[in-house]
This record gives C-alpha cells, sequence and structure tokens, in this order.
C-alpha cells in the first residue's frame, strides 16, 4: 500500500493512502494536532498545506472559507495526500 | 409555572451530504426515515414518537443547527405565547402551516444566545412506527441500528444563558431542574424541563452566538449504550467519550459525532423532576464530575468542538 510522509512542524508520521491526515495521526499516537469531530465540521484540526499535492473531502465553509482553501488552508481530518506533506498548524 | 409547551417536538439540523447523513441517523442511530420535502429536506423520527417526525435534515455547505422547535399543547395556548413572547420583548416570525411537512403554523424567536426556538400546537400524529393502535407490542421489528427510541433533548451554547433562563422560564413556563453557578453565582449552565425529565433543554454559556454542543437521542437501557458504542467502532464512527454516566441528571451516556461534525448524544436513566422541585446545583469549579461524573475531568475539547 502507498504511504506518504506528513510533517507538522518538528512531527513526522506515515499516511496510508486513502486515510486523511487527522485519523492517520491519531492511529500512530501522535497528539501535535487538536483532535475534534474529525468530520470537517468543528474546524479545530485547522492547517496550512506548505508543500505537497492533496484532496479534501467537503469541508465546513464556516470554518474554511473558499479563499483560505485556494490558498492552502484545509482541515487535516478531511485531507487525504496525493504526495508527501509538509504542514503547519493555523490557531482557531 | 407550566405554560403549556409539552416537548422538544423537533430539531432541523444541517449536514453537509445528506446520503452520509442518513446512513448515520437512518441505518446506524436507527431513526426510521418518514419523508422527503421539495425543498431537500429528509424528515425522521424515533420509533416511539406518536408524532410524524422529530428530525429535519437539510443540507448546507455549514453543519450546525437551524432551529428547535417545542410542541404546544393546543392552538390557543399558542396564540397567547406569541403575544407572551412579544410583550417580553421578543422579535417573532411566523411560519405558515404546511412550511415544514405536516406541521401546523409556527411561532419563530432567536433567544438571547443566539438559538433561533419556534412553537407549534399541530402536527400529523402518525402513530409509533412498526406497532399496532389497539393491544400494541412492546417494540417492532425490524428496528437498525442503536433503535434510538425519541429525540431527548439538546444542549446548546452561547453567550447570555442567565437571560435566556429567564425567558424560557418567565415566558414558555420551563422549570430550572438543574443548574451550574459560578462563585459569584451566576448560572453558567442551565438545565430546563416542561415535563418529567431532568432536562428537555440545556444552555451552557460560551462567547459565540447560537452553537450546538449536542443533539441528543433516547435509548431504552445501560446495555444498550455498550452496545451503541460498539457499533461506533464497527461503523468507523468517531467516538468522543462514553459510555459513562453524567452528575448533571445522572443520565449516561455515550458522545459521538455525525458525518458533518455534528455531536450527538445516545443516553438513558438520569433524574426526574416535578415543578416544585428545587433546582440541583453544580458548582462552576467542579464541572468536571457534574459532567462526567467518572472521569472527573473534562477532556480539552468537548467544551471547544461546536457547530
Amino acid at each position: 500500500m502507498t504511504t506518504y510522509r506528513i510533517s507538522i512542524e518538528s512531527e513526522i508520521f506515515n499516511c496510508p493512502e486513502g486515510q486523511t491526515v487527522l485519523i492517520a495521526m491519531t492511529r500512530k499516537g501522535k497528539t501535535c494536532l487538536p483532535v475534534g469531530c474529525c468530520a470537517g465540521g468543528c474546524g479545530i484540526c485547522k492547517v496550512k498545506v506548505l508543500k505537497g499535492d492533496y484532496e479534501t473531502k467537503v469541508m465546513s465553509r464556516a470554518k474554511v472559507s473558499k479563499e483560505e482553501e485556494a490558498k492552502g488552508i484545509a482541515l487535516a481530518c478531511r485531507i487525504l495526500p496525493a504526495s508527501d506533506l509538509t504542514l503547519c498548524r493555523v490557531k482557531v | 409555572m407550566r405554560k403549556g409547551v409539552i416537548r422538544p417536538g423537533h430539531i432541523q439540523l444541517r449536514v453537509m451530504d445528506m446520503e452520509e447523513a442518513l446512513k448515520h441517523y437512518r441505518d446506524l442511530i436507527g431513526l426510521i426515515e418518514v419523508n422527503r420535502d421539495d425543498k431537500g429536506r429528509v424528515y425522521l423520527k424515533g420509533w416511539t414518537e406518536v408524532d410524524k417526525y422529530s428530525l429535519v435534515l437539510v443540507e448546507s455547505d455549514t453543519p450546525g443547527l437551524d432551529f428547535i422547535g417545542f410542541k404546544v399543547i393546543s392552538d390557543d395556548v399558542l396564540s397567547g405565547l406569541k403575544n407572551d413572547l412579544i410583550q417580553y420583548g421578543c422579535e417573532i416570525s411566523e411560519h405558515e402551516a404546511g412550511d415544514l411537512d405536516a406541521c401546523g403554523r409556527r411561532v419563530s424567536f432567536v433567544a438571547p444566545t443566539g438559538h433561533t426556538f419556534e412553537i407549534y400546537a399541530e402536527k400529523e400524529q402518525t402513530g409509533k412506527w412498526g406497532l399496532a393502535e389497539v393491544n400494541p407490542d412492546p417494540w417492532p421489528l425490524n428496528l437498525t441500528g442503536m433503535k434510538a427510541e425519541r429525540f431527548d433533548h439538546c444542549l446548546l451554547m452561547g453567550p447570555n444563558v442567565p437571560a435566556t433562563e429567564a425567558l424560557f422560564n418567565k415566558v414558555l413556563g420551563f422549570d430550572l431542574s438543574e443548574q451550574v453557578v459560578t462563585p459569584d453565582n451566576t448560572i453558567a449552565g442551565a438545565f430546563m424541563s416542561c415535563s418529567m425529565k431532568a432536562h428537555d433543554i440545556a444552555f451552557v454559556e460560551c462567547p459565540d452566538l447560537g452553537k450546538l454542543h449536542h443533539v441528543s437521542f433516547h435509548l431504552e437501557t445501560w446495555q444498550d449504550l455498550l452496545k451503541a458504542a460498539d457499533l461506533l467502532t464497527m461503523t468507523e464512527t468517531r467516538k468522543d467519550v462514553g459510555p459513562t454516566r453524567h452528575g448533571l441528571t445522572s443520565g449516561q451516556t455515550v458522545y459521538f459525532f455525525d458525518p458533518s461534525g455534528n455531536r450527538n448524544e445516545v443516553f438513558c436513566g438520569g433524574d426526574y423532576h416535578y415543578p416544585d422541585h428545587p433546582p440541583v446545583t453544580w458548582k462552576a469549579e467542579d464541572l468536571g464530575k457534574a459532567i462526567f461524573y467518572h472521569e472527573l475531568v473534562i477532556h480539552p475539547t468537548y467544551l471547544e468542538v461546536l457547530t
């Protein structure tokens, strides 16, 4: 199975293809992002993708605007990596 | 003093993907899908509910609560309460009969916490799902998932809880059954009843207007809560807390999230309330014990993760 390397500030973990970044983080026992609803609704796991390709599942527009989405801001619980990713946390 | 409000009758929730939401509310929680309308809204009910529906799902790009409706005992009571709301200083709006499927006219207002409520007197009664009207069995065959019995209550978060508590008490006749008070004796949490239940609606203070903390569905027993938690793992549904017991209401609980991030609860047991009972009081500094009686602490995102 393809796995991608996810870097969030000083933490690094692998994310299997088809799994969201936040779920992969929790399965590896990492705590570098806060975990909320895991469904794109609460916005607590907001991040900026600094490098890499990805797709997102639907996210609450109240938490990520179209403009933010265009700048690489997304919710980690909705990010499906398509390459290795470098992320940083966006405090909400 | 009671004013003729009889129960939380319906809630309209926004979801980001209707088919995913139905897999959750219908197939996992076990609510019964009863109708879809030309606005794309889907209507569901718990099997024990006599009225046609209690949950209305509507698709949106932003999850959360649209409104909660309370049923009142008659159309005369509805007219009286409408006047009382106006006298109290509430701005009201009205929706004509049929705007919501099979529901009579509705009178709507916004509470100081920023949540939209409505009252109505009429809704089609289709009876308990799957049971005969005469000589009914205790439960029907062919229920699915958690087999939720009914929409029970909501916990809502917003500013101005004391003013909202006063509105629900003075105008709508709800009792304050349990309260969380700060050291200066301000109400930070108001658990309110219009029935014998420990709560029909609850408010907890937070700075943001109109937030949904959770919508709760009633199950019969503690064993049902255990199996509900099993179903969350089986279906890879995100669990938040439980099974455990609340201090407040002493109810038993499992929290989890729907596929749009709205928090759900399945709930059983708990205290009862009569109109002459004084409120049960919890100190805000002991909120851990008040909310999670066994764990004694609230996990960091419990009061922050809202829709």
